[in-house]
């Protein structure tokens, strides 16, 4: 490992912490392998060889649980994931020309990283956000109901290294290493912001207050 | 017509949602309260009574689930709730976690308290951080409010909770794989017998439930049984979220009692868009066979979706026009199983790849009409042979769209290509460039 000693020394504490959530050890290596992200943007070989020992299996082990999901990276990722749902709603609402004219403008293909290491663009699966198609995610924040217009918007901004704020989300997109840590558990305190509720999230109960509906025995 | 009936979804408008304050300011943790002063299996009967199916696609009776666990040995038993939405069109569990985490942590401390758990876990899927953000938060607000952690209320009962994210794998909504996700392994089925309920998480008896069935046990428990089986049909109790999307005015969240009509959730969400007609749809998510505006009355229940060839699954209702290509729709779906499939067994992980195969050459009128039969032959192959549902699922959408739309599979054969002008089925405006040569293919 080629850590130098405070990020180790980090690396190791935060482990720790992430160890004693689980009554198994091994239960700790999806969110260790979010941590190491983190820190160098993929499961590099050296974060590899970091979760094998923490979790005490072996690195190839370890290789083996990381390859088998889409969001842990074998090559560096871009600061920003920017994913396109191009699954069979979101593609035929708009998706699919929304993910051909990003790739045009990124000048990427899919799981391809734009050469400033800024971007990196590809088609995702249903995120379950069906009712806001089409659906594009960046760092794993919403940006509901696009259009191409809308999209490249926001990819314009990225290039030109402004923040991107989400249509429902936090108050800004956070980098792909930031992001990656909190999905290794860490709070970063911004739970409380919000870009306002969707109006499909509210339709149903929209149309029951209009109605004055109220549930069974209220 | 039906009313809706917003129970889990009564507080998404409020300001600030998320948060205890708003919660308990509308009644929330009295669930708990009457729960801790129950005898834990007379809450276990209480869910039995209700009737309440599991909302995650499989429809199983959740407090008969529970009833499995075997006696307490003194040793560790679990709760994990499945919060790995990922099924294609569903889009229910994100809404309310988002917006009233409350809801489902306040279910989870009920749950773990009746079926006898000390810490209980809850898988979500990783690409939604927001949603993790908030979970987080909203676990740590209830172990300050001391309805988590030691000595809950002073009934000397203990619970943790660990908010766990994944990594981007539809699998690990299967219950199986989700156990040996969430014990650090790649997210594959496990044989079954055993089931959780005997040998689970760590090989300790364990519950899986869906987010929805969770969230909906403090309302039960607080408002009693007979106010939950007021709702919905004779063996489909209760309300549920129909999450509509597509082509229809106004997609989104309807929370209803079970059994509500595809008609009537229409005409809530303003018809389908203006100046077109319904095609086709699914009543249960994409792993569930399509149905046509011939099922606009089905009533919305596990029975009646049953009997009508199709499943209720998770109310996902996709909802698609006139302007869509089925062949298109199909195709995509099939590729995004083969994408899914985890590669355990022979007939899910080669079925998925030669399915996709044919149906890219269909769809791109270079097939032939003995591929829409070797379609067919290679489902047969496949459904009821796989290790787990994922090949079951993938199996639908081509075997009930080939019955419903044979002469639209036909149609790209003789005519070379696709027939439809994909620009048509847009929400805006652009030239189609579906003749130019094919954007690459997807996760290659």
């Amino acid at each position: 490992m080629s850590y130098d000693e405070q990020t180790l020394e980090g690396l190791t504490k935060d482990a720790a912490e992430i160890i004693g959530r689980y009554p198994v050890k091994r239960s700790a290596l999806l969110p260790l392998l979010h941590l190491v992200q983190s820190i160098d943007g993929y499961v590099s070989p050296d974060g590899i060889a970091f979760c094998a020992e923490q979790v005490e299996l072996t690195s190839a082990e370890v290789s083996a649980v990381a390859t088998f999901y889409t969001q842990y990276k074998r090559r560096p990722n871009g600061e920003y994931a920017v994913g396109v749902c191009t699954n069979t709603l979101c593609a035929i609402m708009g998706g699919d020309e929304i993910y051909r004219q990003v790739s045009e403008r990124l000048g990427v293909g899919h799981d391809e990283t734009t050469a400033d290491g800024k971007v990196t663009l590809e088609r995702l699966e249903c995120n379950a956000a069906c009712d806001y198609a089409p659906v594009m995610m960046i760092n794993w924040e919403f940006f509901d109901d696009q259009t191409p217009e809308s999209a490249l918007k926001v990819i314009d901004d990225i290039l030109a290294g402004k923040a991107v704020v989400p249509t429902r989300g936090a108050n800004t997109v956070a980098s792909f290493k930031e992001t990656s840590r909190v999905l290794a558990g860490f709070q970063d305190g911004r739970a409380d912001e919000d870009q306002g509720i969707g109006e499909p999230t509210l339709a149903g109960l929209k149309v029951a207050k209009d109605q004055g509906w109220k549930e069974a025995g209220k | 017509m039906t009313d809706l009936t917003p129970v889990l979804s009564a507080t998404w408008g409020a300001e600030n949602s998320w948060t205890l304050d708003t919660y308990t300011n509308h009644g929330g943790y009295a669930g708990l309260k009457k729960a801790l002063a129950m005898e834990p299996t007379d809450i276990v009967a209480a869910v039995k009574d209700s009737g309440l199916r599991g909302r995650g696609g499989a429809g199983f009776p959740t407090g008969m689930k529970w009833g499995f666990l075997p006696p307490d040995d003194g040793l560790p038993r679990y709760l994990v709730v499945n919060a790995d939405e990922s099924e294609p069109g569903t889009c229910k569990d994100i809404p309310t976690m988002l917006s009233a985490p409350h809801t489902l942590i306040e279910g989870v401390a009920i749950t773990s308290f009746a079926i006898g758990c000390n810490h209980a876990f809850i898988y979500v899927r990783g690409e939604v951080v927001h949603v993790y953000r908030r979970l987080m938060k909203a676990v740590e607000e209830a172990y300050a409010a001391g309805h988590l952690g030691k000595n809950i209320h002073g009934t000397g009962f203990d619970l943790d909770v660990t908010v766990h994210a994944g990594a981007g794998a539809y699998i690990c909504g299967e219950e199986t794989a989700l156990l040996d996700s969430l014990e650090g392994r790649r997210g594959q089925p496990r044989l079954k017998p055993p089931f959780p309920a005997v040998a689970g998480l760590y090989a300790r008896p364990t519950v899986v439930n869906n987010v929805e069935s969770i969230a909906s046990v403090p309302a039960i428990i607080d408002r009693g049984v007979d106010w939950f089986t007021s709702m919905g049909t004779e063996r489909s109790k209760g309300m549920g979220f129909f999450s509509l999307s597509g082509h229809v005015k106004n997609p989104g969240q309807y929370e209803a009692p079970l059994g509500i009509t595809l008609r009537e959730l229409l005409e809530m969400a303003g018809g389908m868009r203006e100046g077109h007609e319904l095609k086709f749809w699914t009543p249960g998510g994409s792993s569930t066979p399509i149905f046509t505006d011939e099922h606009l009355d089905t009533p919305l229940d596990y029975e009646s979706v049953g009997a009508a060839g199709s499943m209720l699954g998770t109310r996902a209702l996709q909802i698609f026009d006139e302007t869509t290509c089925v062949v298109r729709a199909v195709t995509r779906w099939t590729e995004f199983y083969k994408h899914e499939s985890c590669g355990k067994c022979t007939p899910c992980r080669e079925g998925t790849y030669w399915l996709a195969l044919i149906l890219k050459r269909l769809e791109a009128g270079t097939g032939t009409e003995a591929d829409i039969q070797q379609l067919l032959d290679t489902c047969d192959s496949i459904l009821g042979r796989a290790f787990c549902a994922l090949g079951d699922g993938a199996t639908s959408c081509i075997t009930s769209s080939v019955k419903l739309f044979k002469e639209e599979y036909e149609a790209h054969v003789t005519q070379g290509g696709c027939p439809f002008d994909h620009s048509a089925s847009a929400l805006f405006e652009y030239a189609d460039a579906s003749d130019a040569p094919a954007i690459e293919e997807a996760h290659a």
